[in-house]
Protein backbone atom coordinates (compact mmCIF):
# COMPACT_ATOMS: atom_id res chain seq x y z
CA UNK A 1 0.00 0.00 0.00
CA UNK A 2 0.98 3.40 -0.95
CA UNK A 3 0.98 5.14 2.38
CA UNK A 4 2.76 2.39 4.31
CA UNK A 5 5.46 2.55 1.80
CA UNK A 6 5.38 6.63 2.23
CA UNK A 7 5.61 6.54 5.92
CA UNK A 8 8.19 3.34 6.25
CA UNK A 9 10.54 5.84 3.65
CA UNK A 10 9.95 8.96 5.79
CA UNK A 11 10.91 7.22 8.91
CA UNK A 12 14.01 4.61 7.29
CA UNK A 13 15.24 8.54 6.12
CA UNK A 14 14.94 10.32 9.14
CA UNK A 15 15.65 7.83 11.30
CA UNK A 16 18.93 7.13 9.91
CA UNK A 17 19.49 10.94 9.84
CA UNK A 18 19.25 11.40 13.75
CA UNK A 19 21.11 8.15 14.68
CA UNK A 20 24.32 7.53 12.12
CA UNK A 21 26.74 9.46 14.19
CA UNK A 22 24.92 8.25 17.31
CA UNK A 23 25.71 5.00 16.39
CA UNK A 24 29.24 4.96 15.99
CA UNK A 25 29.72 7.63 18.50
CA UNK A 26 32.88 9.01 16.74
CA UNK A 27 33.77 12.47 17.58
CA UNK A 28 32.48 14.22 14.04
CA UNK A 29 33.69 17.60 12.47
CA UNK A 30 31.73 19.32 9.71
CA UNK A 31 33.56 21.66 7.33
CA UNK A 32 31.94 24.80 8.47
CA UNK A 33 30.88 25.04 4.73
CA UNK A 34 28.55 22.02 5.16
CA UNK A 35 27.20 23.66 8.42
CA UNK A 36 26.45 26.92 6.80
CA UNK A 37 24.50 25.10 4.34
CA UNK A 38 22.67 23.35 6.58
CA UNK A 39 21.29 26.59 7.43
CA UNK A 40 19.94 27.50 4.44
CA UNK A 41 17.52 24.46 4.48
CA UNK A 42 14.65 25.00 6.34
CA UNK A 43 13.38 28.78 4.88
CA UNK A 44 14.91 27.59 1.27
CA UNK A 45 12.63 24.53 1.38
CA UNK A 46 9.66 26.03 3.12
CA UNK A 47 9.67 29.28 0.89
CA UNK A 48 9.56 26.65 -2.22
CA UNK A 49 6.51 25.52 -0.45
CA UNK A 50 4.64 28.71 -0.03
CA UNK A 51 5.20 30.73 -2.75
CA UNK A 52 3.32 28.49 -5.09
CA UNK A 53 0.56 27.59 -2.79
CA UNK A 54 -0.38 32.01 -2.33
CA UNK A 55 1.19 32.72 -6.39
CA UNK A 56 -0.97 29.62 -8.00
CA UNK A 57 -3.47 28.57 -5.56
CA UNK A 58 -6.11 27.91 -8.25
CA UNK A 59 -3.54 26.09 -11.24
CA UNK A 60 -2.66 29.61 -12.79
CA UNK A 61 -0.53 32.02 -11.92
CA UNK A 62 -2.56 34.90 -10.16
CA UNK A 63 -0.71 37.66 -9.06
CA UNK A 64 -3.16 40.68 -8.57
CA UNK A 65 -4.57 42.64 -5.56
CA UNK A 66 -7.92 40.36 -6.15
CA UNK A 67 -5.56 36.95 -4.74
CA UNK A 68 -6.36 36.97 -1.31
CA UNK A 69 -4.07 34.16 -1.03
CA UNK A 70 -1.41 36.78 -1.70
CA UNK A 71 -2.92 39.63 0.28
CA UNK A 72 -2.74 37.33 3.38
CA UNK A 73 0.36 36.35 2.78
CA UNK A 74 1.53 40.03 2.89
CA UNK A 75 -0.30 40.67 5.83
CA UNK A 76 1.44 37.66 7.59
CA UNK A 77 4.85 38.28 6.13
CA UNK A 78 4.54 42.27 7.58
CA UNK A 79 3.12 40.88 10.76
CA UNK A 80 6.19 38.12 11.37
CA UNK A 81 8.56 40.88 10.64
CA UNK A 82 7.14 43.29 13.53
CA UNK A 83 6.09 40.37 15.63
CA UNK A 84 8.60 37.03 15.75
CA UNK A 85 5.77 35.18 17.33
CA UNK A 86 4.72 32.82 15.15
CA UNK A 87 1.22 32.09 16.89
CA UNK A 88 0.96 35.93 16.46
CA UNK A 89 1.81 35.62 12.41
CA UNK A 90 -0.36 32.75 12.30
CA UNK A 91 -3.72 34.45 13.91
CA UNK A 92 -3.34 37.88 11.77
CA UNK A 93 -2.84 35.82 8.81
CA UNK A 94 -5.70 33.60 9.32
CA UNK A 95 -7.51 36.40 10.19
CA UNK A 96 -6.58 38.15 6.87
CA UNK A 97 -7.68 35.72 4.58
CA UNK A 98 -10.75 35.18 5.97
CA UNK A 99 -11.50 38.60 5.92
CA UNK A 100 -10.10 38.87 1.85
CA UNK A 101 -11.65 35.58 0.98
CA UNK A 102 -14.96 35.22 2.55
CA UNK A 103 -15.70 39.29 3.90
CA UNK A 104 -14.74 40.74 0.92
CA UNK A 105 -15.43 37.22 -1.24
CA UNK A 106 -12.62 38.10 -3.79
CA UNK B 1 30.17 16.31 46.31
CA UNK B 2 32.96 14.51 44.09
CA UNK B 3 32.29 11.65 45.97
CA UNK B 4 28.80 11.37 45.03
CA UNK B 5 29.80 11.18 41.38
CA UNK B 6 31.51 7.80 41.58
CA UNK B 7 28.08 5.90 43.31
CA UNK B 8 25.70 4.40 40.45
CA UNK B 9 22.49 6.85 40.25
CA UNK B 10 19.61 5.80 42.26
CA UNK B 11 15.87 5.70 41.33
CA UNK B 12 15.30 8.90 43.09
CA UNK B 13 17.98 10.66 40.78
CA UNK B 14 16.36 9.27 37.80
CA UNK B 15 13.43 10.30 38.24
CA UNK B 16 14.12 13.95 39.27
CA UNK B 17 16.11 13.99 35.22
CA UNK B 18 13.28 12.72 34.18
CA UNK B 19 10.78 14.84 35.51
CA UNK B 20 13.28 17.64 34.69
CA UNK B 21 12.94 16.91 31.22
CA UNK B 22 9.75 16.82 30.92
CA UNK B 23 9.22 19.79 32.66
CA UNK B 24 11.80 21.99 30.45
CA UNK B 25 10.95 20.82 27.32
CA UNK B 26 6.51 22.49 28.58
CA UNK B 27 7.03 25.76 26.82
CA UNK B 28 8.12 24.17 23.80
CA UNK B 29 5.90 21.85 23.65
CA UNK B 30 3.11 24.38 24.17
CA UNK B 31 4.17 26.12 20.90
CA UNK B 32 3.57 22.06 18.85
CA UNK B 33 0.38 22.05 20.13
CA UNK B 34 -1.52 23.92 17.06
CA UNK B 35 0.81 22.40 14.71
CA UNK B 36 0.08 18.99 15.62
CA UNK B 37 -3.76 19.90 16.00
CA UNK B 38 -3.68 21.46 12.06
CA UNK B 39 -1.35 18.33 10.79
CA UNK B 40 -4.27 15.79 12.22
CA UNK B 41 -7.08 18.36 10.67
CA UNK B 42 -5.39 18.40 7.53
CA UNK B 43 -4.57 14.81 7.05
CA UNK B 44 -7.58 13.49 5.44
CA UNK B 45 -8.27 17.04 3.23
CA UNK B 46 -4.94 16.48 1.96
CA UNK B 47 -5.30 12.69 1.23
CA UNK B 48 -3.72 10.99 4.20
CA UNK B 49 -6.22 8.56 5.96
CA UNK B 50 -7.34 8.87 9.63
CA UNK B 51 -4.53 5.83 10.60
CA UNK B 52 -1.74 6.81 8.31
CA UNK B 53 -1.39 10.44 9.80
CA UNK B 54 -1.95 8.76 13.38
CA UNK B 55 0.77 6.07 12.00
CA UNK B 56 3.79 9.04 11.01
CA UNK B 57 3.13 10.97 14.33
CA UNK B 58 3.87 7.63 16.14
CA UNK B 59 6.75 6.53 13.40
CA UNK B 60 8.27 9.03 11.76
CA UNK B 61 8.14 11.82 14.67
CA UNK B 62 9.16 14.73 12.76
CA UNK B 63 6.83 17.85 12.81
CA UNK B 64 8.25 20.38 10.52
CA UNK B 65 8.32 17.39 7.72
CA UNK B 66 5.23 15.83 7.93
CA UNK B 67 4.06 19.41 7.42
CA UNK B 68 5.42 19.56 4.06
CA UNK B 69 4.55 16.27 3.19
CA UNK B 70 0.90 17.49 3.31
CA UNK B 71 1.65 20.22 1.36
CA UNK B 72 3.25 17.85 -1.22
CA UNK B 73 0.43 14.94 -0.91
CA UNK B 74 -2.21 17.77 -1.62
CA UNK B 75 -0.12 18.81 -4.61
CA UNK B 76 0.27 15.38 -5.89
CA UNK B 77 3.69 14.61 -5.31
CA UNK B 78 5.14 11.27 -6.01
CA UNK B 79 6.36 9.43 -3.16
CA UNK B 80 9.96 9.39 -4.02
CA UNK B 81 9.64 13.14 -4.47
CA UNK B 82 8.22 12.93 -0.70
CA UNK B 83 10.88 10.40 0.64
CA UNK B 84 13.51 12.85 -0.92
CA UNK B 85 12.00 15.87 0.66
CA UNK B 86 11.78 14.59 3.90
CA UNK B 87 15.43 13.45 3.86
CA UNK B 88 16.53 17.14 2.80
CA UNK B 89 14.47 18.98 5.23
CA UNK B 90 15.72 16.77 8.21
CA UNK B 91 19.57 16.70 7.42
CA UNK B 92 19.49 19.81 10.04
CA UNK B 93 19.06 16.98 13.02
CA UNK B 94 22.80 15.35 11.82
CA UNK B 95 24.26 18.78 13.42
CA UNK B 96 22.05 18.01 16.32
CA UNK B 97 23.57 14.65 16.74
CA UNK B 98 26.91 15.98 16.12
CA UNK B 99 26.52 17.95 18.96
CA UNK B 100 25.57 15.80 21.20
CA UNK B 101 27.91 12.45 20.43
CA UNK B 102 29.82 13.25 23.88
CA UNK B 103 26.77 13.20 25.65
CA UNK B 104 25.70 9.56 24.82
CA UNK B 105 29.20 7.55 23.64
CA UNK B 106 29.36 6.38 26.84
CA UNK B 107 25.65 5.12 26.53
CA UNK B 108 25.03 1.56 25.37
CA UNK B 109 23.02 1.16 21.62
CA UNK B 110 19.64 0.68 23.13
CA UNK B 111 20.03 4.02 24.74
CA UNK B 112 21.16 5.40 21.84
CA UNK B 113 18.18 4.22 19.19
CA UNK B 114 15.69 5.71 21.55
CA UNK B 115 17.66 9.13 22.20
CA UNK B 116 17.83 9.17 18.10
CA UNK B 117 14.57 8.07 17.55
CA UNK B 118 13.81 11.37 19.72
CA UNK B 119 16.04 13.65 18.23
CA UNK B 120 13.24 16.89 17.69
CA UNK B 121 14.34 20.42 17.89
CA UNK B 122 12.51 21.51 20.94
CA UNK B 123 14.09 18.13 22.67
CA UNK B 124 17.70 19.14 21.55
CA UNK B 125 16.73 22.65 22.64
CA UNK B 126 15.82 21.04 26.24
CA UNK B 127 18.94 19.08 26.64
CA UNK B 128 21.36 21.58 25.45
CA UNK B 129 20.32 24.10 28.14
CA UNK B 130 20.42 20.97 30.70
CA UNK B 131 24.30 19.89 29.14
CA UNK B 132 25.06 23.70 29.55
CA UNK B 133 23.88 24.02 33.27
CA UNK B 134 25.12 21.42 34.91
CA UNK B 135 28.29 18.90 34.01
CA UNK B 136 27.69 15.63 35.35
CA UNK B 137 26.39 13.89 32.86
CA UNK B 138 25.14 10.49 34.73
CA UNK B 139 21.58 10.65 34.75
CA UNK B 140 21.29 12.99 31.82
CA UNK B 141 19.84 10.72 29.51
CA UNK B 142 16.81 10.02 31.70
CA UNK B 143 15.84 13.60 31.39
CA UNK B 144 16.49 13.22 27.49
CA UNK B 145 13.75 10.28 27.69
CA UNK B 146 11.82 13.03 29.86
CA UNK B 147 11.73 15.45 27.21
CA UNK B 148 11.29 13.15 24.17
CA UNK B 149 7.94 11.19 26.40
CA UNK B 150 6.90 14.81 27.08
CA UNK B 151 7.37 15.61 22.83
CA UNK B 152 6.24 12.27 21.66
CA UNK B 153 3.34 11.99 23.90
CA UNK B 154 1.66 15.21 22.81
CA UNK B 155 2.85 14.93 19.41
CA UNK B 156 0.43 11.62 18.80
CA UNK B 157 -2.28 13.26 21.29
CA UNK B 158 -2.44 16.87 19.29
CA UNK B 159 -2.35 14.71 16.02
CA UNK B 160 -5.63 12.45 17.52
CA UNK B 161 -7.14 15.58 18.02
CA UNK B 162 -6.69 17.34 14.76
CA UNK B 163 -7.95 14.03 13.35
CA UNK B 164 -11.09 13.81 15.22
CA UNK B 165 -11.88 17.56 14.83
CA UNK B 166 -11.45 17.03 10.66
CA UNK B 167 -14.06 14.07 11.25
CA UNK B 168 -16.64 16.63 13.17
CA UNK B 169 -16.16 18.88 10.93
CA UNK B 170 -15.43 17.17 7.35
CA UNK B 171 -16.38 21.04 5.91
CA UNK B 172 -13.20 22.57 7.75
CA UNK B 173 -11.14 22.63 4.45
CA UNK B 174 -13.76 25.00 3.06
CA UNK B 175 -12.75 27.64 5.82
CA UNK B 176 -9.48 28.31 4.31
CA UNK B 177 -7.14 25.82 6.53
CA UNK B 178 -4.97 25.23 3.14
CA UNK B 179 -3.75 28.32 3.86
CA UNK B 180 -2.87 27.82 7.72
CA UNK B 181 0.41 25.96 6.21
CA UNK B 182 1.19 28.60 4.26
CA UNK B 183 1.04 31.21 6.75
CA UNK B 184 2.45 28.96 9.30
CA UNK B 185 5.62 28.10 6.81
CA UNK B 186 5.82 32.21 6.52
CA UNK B 187 5.93 32.61 9.90
CA UNK B 188 9.14 30.17 10.20
CA UNK B 189 10.49 31.52 7.43
CA UNK B 190 10.72 35.42 8.46
CA UNK B 191 12.95 35.46 11.55
CA UNK B 192 15.71 33.24 9.25
CA UNK B 193 15.90 36.99 6.74
CA UNK B 194 18.44 38.36 9.23
CA UNK B 195 21.73 38.29 6.43
CA UNK B 196 22.21 39.39 2.88
CA UNK B 197 22.80 35.69 1.90
CA UNK B 198 19.61 34.44 3.51
CA UNK B 199 17.39 36.74 1.68
CA UNK B 200 18.97 35.96 -1.44
CA UNK B 201 18.72 31.81 -0.67
CA UNK B 202 14.63 32.68 -0.25
CA UNK B 203 14.54 34.86 -3.27
CA UNK B 204 15.78 32.52 -5.61
CA UNK B 205 14.27 29.77 -4.20
CA UNK B 206 11.02 31.79 -4.85
CA UNK B 207 11.58 32.32 -8.00
CA UNK B 208 12.76 28.66 -9.02
CA UNK B 209 9.46 27.39 -7.34
CA UNK B 210 7.56 29.09 -9.80
CA UNK B 211 9.36 28.62 -12.56
CA UNK B 212 9.54 25.06 -11.58
CA UNK B 213 6.09 24.60 -10.63
CA UNK B 214 5.11 22.85 -13.45
CA UNK B 215 7.54 20.33 -13.48
CA UNK B 216 5.77 16.53 -12.76
CA UNK B 217 6.11 14.89 -9.33
CA UNK B 218 6.48 18.49 -8.31
CA UNK B 219 10.09 17.93 -8.49
CA UNK B 220 10.30 21.56 -9.23
CA UNK B 221 10.39 22.06 -4.58
CA UNK B 222 13.56 20.03 -4.90
CA UNK B 223 15.15 21.99 -7.35
CA UNK B 224 14.04 25.45 -6.04
CA UNK B 225 15.10 24.40 -2.31
CA UNK B 226 18.81 23.21 -3.75
CA UNK B 227 19.11 26.12 -5.96
CA UNK B 228 18.25 28.41 -2.85
CA UNK B 229 20.44 26.58 -0.79
CA UNK B 230 23.49 26.87 -3.50
CA UNK B 231 22.80 30.75 -3.64
CA UNK B 232 22.95 31.13 -0.70
CA UNK B 233 25.36 29.64 0.29
CA UNK B 234 27.62 31.04 -2.25
CA UNK B 235 26.74 34.23 -1.27
CA UNK B 236 27.71 33.82 2.04
CA UNK B 237 31.27 32.41 1.57
CA UNK B 238 31.83 35.08 -1.06
CA UNK B 239 31.24 37.71 1.61
CA UNK B 240 32.90 35.63 4.15
CA UNK B 241 35.86 35.46 1.18
CA UNK B 242 35.61 39.40 1.40
CA UNK B 243 35.18 40.18 4.57
CA UNK B 244 39.19 37.88 4.95
CA UNK B 245 40.96 39.97 2.51
CA UNK B 246 39.40 43.40 3.57
CA UNK B 247 41.07 42.08 7.61
CA UNK B 248 44.02 41.39 5.74
CA UNK B 249 44.25 45.22 3.47
CA UNK B 250 43.54 46.46 6.38
CA UNK B 251 45.88 45.26 8.46
CA UNK B 252 49.11 45.80 5.58
CA UNK B 253 49.93 48.98 6.52
CA UNK B 254 50.56 48.81 10.03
Amino acid sequence: MNEALLILGMFIVTFSVRYVLFAVAGRVHFPAWLSTGLGFVPPAVLTAIIVPAVLIPQGQLWVSPSNPWLLASLVAIITAFIRKDLLTTIVIGMLAFSFFRFGLGF
Amino acid sequence: MTQTTTLPSTTEQRRHEFIGGAKATFPLIVGAIPFGIIFGTLAEPSGLSVMGALAMSIIVFAGASQFIVLGLLAAGAAIPIIIATTFVVNLRHILYAANLVPKVRHLPQRWRLLMAFGLTDETFAAVSSRYLQQEDIRTAHWFYLGSFCAMYGNWILCTAIGVALGELFPDMTQWGLDFAMSVTFIGMVVPYLTSKPMWACVIVAAAMAIATAAMPHKLGLLLAAISGISVGLSCHLILAQQKIQHCKSNKEPT
